[in-house]
């Protein structure tokens, strides 16, 4: 078990994240027990199968980079999680793949970072609508992750709008023209 | 030029806070080499051959006088004496400490400065035509449309990691300055039919390993919209531009890879569930983000009949007024470029105490503001005829009045092997060899217009392909030699040169370009520019001689020996 930053807290977590190892075969790997989180291709060899384990909030699927989110969109209602793997964090694919679930797509549930989640992408994370960081398994102490918080408010009024506030500062707050001096 | 509001201070200053919190975690050991890296590039921050570099973003070329006076500061106090200008219009510094960068970003946040994304894989400095708002040739300002694009791009939470480093130009003139042929996406203004206003859209184009002329994807994108376009171009971009090979991973390799209409139709797919959204623009915001640049307001003056007569009656300032002298759209105003290209200095270096001088010209001839150029120079953009002999003998006295924009000598050339990491060769020894060779000022006006650009090596930061003559550095076995190309031109009629042959050594290149300018010369016809000529008769008369040149100063020197 391992903590996550979800909706800006900490906390403990219990969903594991399936990843094929060389050999497993989608068709036929064995899920671990409790809430599991597994890869694009299992969930679609084992939809029926799955089906009821998502709806009772306990199985979610995670999309690689080069997966399109569009293949989840008739099963946004179903699924209680959906993860974006960031193999490696300069790997920037997952902020569109989750820009297009959140606005594209209309997926309200929960949309988590895993893999390579670095705190200094925190911020540009959650703009994008993850709503929950898992940084990869003792990647930070928990003074770290703690501390790691304060990255989510790096920036107080961004300029352009985003997932998480989708109006740009200009529609957002009052910004003035600057008064002419008199030449 | 443009003012910050409280919005774009508060960004700034946090963006100081940021990276204070980021180096001292990595002194510290917190954050490793490799995720420190990304944070630094996009801080304008390099490891380099000597020292750590920090590019600073000088936005679509503008700047102040108290802005100057900071640079000339921290030139003086955390570098060597000296900093540079970039051919995108940033200013760089060679040799400050890594420990000193979050004291120089908080000493530029408060000159309304920054270091923001001057390098990483992400959004970069806007650039565009160093007369806007000035030229005589312009339609549209481009300005207020670089300040937009620069906020809508500033820490954009889906594009800070892209594939590879993106690049931004707008032109607004009937001549483009901007170079928005060789940039990731160029944007043109221009009015449709309808005299209503819009962006021509480029896109594809980059110079580098594959260099490549950027290609229409669009004909007219209204500007209301121009946000929403770029953000479908920069998706398609981000999600399926090639991670798997730096060299492969600019958009341009996308462009040629999908071809113009696929990738145009995937852009457009993109861009129909954008169009109207939230980052619509509006009038108001045009309008507001126009208003703060504080401009001067200038009515039009008599001509002056003292500049008149001393251009009848001096040499000197008659030949720097021909060279450095532009005309302004105000009547009785006129714009100047300061050359940074005397002999003997590296292109585009300003001394601590030449950005302070520079600062004092601004306040008393040009209402506070200059303008970096990609060509590596300084404009004073409005500044009124009555003034200018006076402003050329103060530029005079500190250096900055060679009378050679767009000569021989006016070489553009990235830092080179000297201090860059990256490099094959030493670009600025060449540049001041050639300037050598070339220090007759009547020689160099009656060659007239030629543009030599240098890069030490391949990801050609000094815009070889596009230079009438272009040198790359290359590495030969160890030794650093120099590739010459030939017909290579920015503007409007952006082409890339044609490799002439064998490299040279760098003794030789003072005599190859001799040699090309002696064809020139021999060849041309009444008024007709170095690359009319080369275009005229072609490569291979210049090839030709060139080599056969060669040949006989390598005899006459075996023969010498003998």
């Amino acid at each position: 078990m391992s903590d996550i930053i979800k909706n800006g807290r900490i906390q403990a977590d219990d969903w594991s994240v399936l990843r094929l190892a060389e050999g497993d075969q989608a068709a036929t790997v064995a899920l671990p027990a409790g809430r599991v989180i597994v890869p694009l291709a299992v969930w679609q060899a084992r939809r029926d199968e799955l089906r009821a384990k998502a709806e009772a909030g306990v199985l979610g699927v995670w999309l690689a980079g080069d997966e399109d989110p569009a293949q989840v969109a008739g099963d946004l209602s179903v699924l209680p999680v959906i993860a974006v793997d960031f193999p490696k964090f300069a790997d920037g694919r997952g902020y569109s793949i989750a820009t297009l679930l959140r606005t594209r797509l209309g997926y309200g549930g929960e949309l988590r970072a895993i893999g390579d989640v670095l705190r200094d992408q925190f911020f540009f994370l959650v703009r994008c609508g993850f709503s929950v960081l898992q940084p990869r398994e003792g990647k930070y102490s928990a003074a770290q992750l703690r501390a790691a918080l304060d990255s989510l408010q790096d920036f107080s009024e961004p300029y352009q709008g985003a997932v998480d506030r989708p109006e740009p500062l200009f529609r957002r707050q009052p910004r003035n023209p600057l008064r002419k001096e008199a030449a | 030029m443009y003012q910050y509001d409280e919005y774009d201070q508060r960004i700034v200053d946090e963006r100081v806070a940021q990276f204070a919190d980021q180096t001292r975690r990595y002194l510290a050991g917190e954050l490793s080499e490799d995720e420190f890296r990304p944070l630094r590039l996009q801080n304008g921050l390099y490891i380099q051959r000597h020292a750590p570099m920090l590019r600073i973003a000088v936005p679509y070329g503008n700047l102040n006088s108290k802005q100057l006076r900071t640079l000339g500061h921290i030139a003086r106090t955390y570098d060597r004496g000296y900093g540079h200008i970039t051919t995108r219009q940033n200013i760089q510094f060679n040799w400050p400490r890594l420990e000193d960068v979050p004291e120089i970003l908080d000493l530029l946040a408060r000159v309304q400065m920054h270091a923001i994304q001057t390098s990483g894989n992400c959004i970069r400095n806007v650039t565009s035509d160093p007369f806007a708002g000035v030229a005589a040739d312009e339609h549209v300002d481009p300005r207020p449309w670089c300040e937009i694009l620069r906020q809508w791009s500033t820490f954009h939470p889906e594009f800070a990691f892209l594939p590879r480093k993106f690049k931004i130009a707008v032109n607004g003139a009937k001549e483009d300055r901007a170079v928005i042929q060789i940039h990731d996406i160029g944007l043109d203004l221009v009015r449709n039919a309808a005299g209503e206003l819009g962006f021509r859209v480029l896109v594809g184009g980059g110079l580098g390993r594959t260099p490549i002329i950027g290609e229409e994807v669009a004909a007219f994108v209204p500007w209301q919209q121009i946000l929403n376009y770029c953000e479908a171009i920069l998706r398609v971009y981000n999600l399926h531009g090639r991670r798997d090979n730096a060299y492969k991973a600019r958009i341009k390799i996308l462009v040629k890879a999908l071809g113009v209409p696929e990738f145009a139709r995937q852009v457009e797919e993109e861009f129909a569930h954008l169009k109207d959204g939230p980052s619509t623009l509006t009038q108001a915001e045009i309008e507001r983000v126009a208003s703060r640049f504080n401009d001067p307001v200038l009515s039009p003056l008599e001509q002056d009949a003292g500049y008149r007569a001393r251009l009848a009656e001096d040499k000197a300032f008659a030949a720097w007024a021909r060279r450095n002298v532009r005309e302004h759209r105000v009547q009785g105003y006129a714009s100047v470029v300061l050359s940074l290209k005397p002999y003997g200095v590296a292109p585009g270096d300003l001394s601590a105490e030449q950005f302070d001088a520079v600062a004092d010209l601004a306040d008393r001839y040009a209402f506070g503001e200059v303008r970096s150029t990609h060509e590596q120079n300084i404009v004073l953009a409005s500044v009124r005829e009555a003034d200018l002999v006076a402003l050329w003998q103060d530029a005079r006295a500190i250096g900055l009045a060679t009378p050679n924009i767009g000569l021989l000598t006016d070489i553009i050339s990235c830092p080179g092997g000297d201090f860059c990491a990256l490099a094959n060769a030493k670009s600025i020894p060449i540049a001041n060899a050639i300037q050598d060779r070339f220090d007759d000022l009547d020689y160099l006006f009656d060659i007239g217009d030629i543009e030599i650009n240098i890069s030490g090596c391949m990801n050609a930061c000094g815009h070889h392909h596009v230079g009438h003559i272009g040198i790359l550095g290359v590495d030969k076995n160890g030794e650093e030699f120099y590739q010459v190309t030939i017909g290579g031109r920015q503007g409007n009629d952006a082409a890339l040169g044609k490799v002439i042959g064998p490299s040279f050594a760098a003794a030789e290149m003072p005599d190859v370009i001799t040699s090309l300018i002696d064809n020139y010369i021999d060849n041309r016809q009444d008024g007709e520019r170095f690359i009319d000529t080369v275009r005229r008769v072609g490569v291979e008369s210049f090839k030709t001689r060139v080599y056969a040149e060669r040949s006989a100063r390598q005899e006459a020197k075996e023969a010498a020996h003998v």
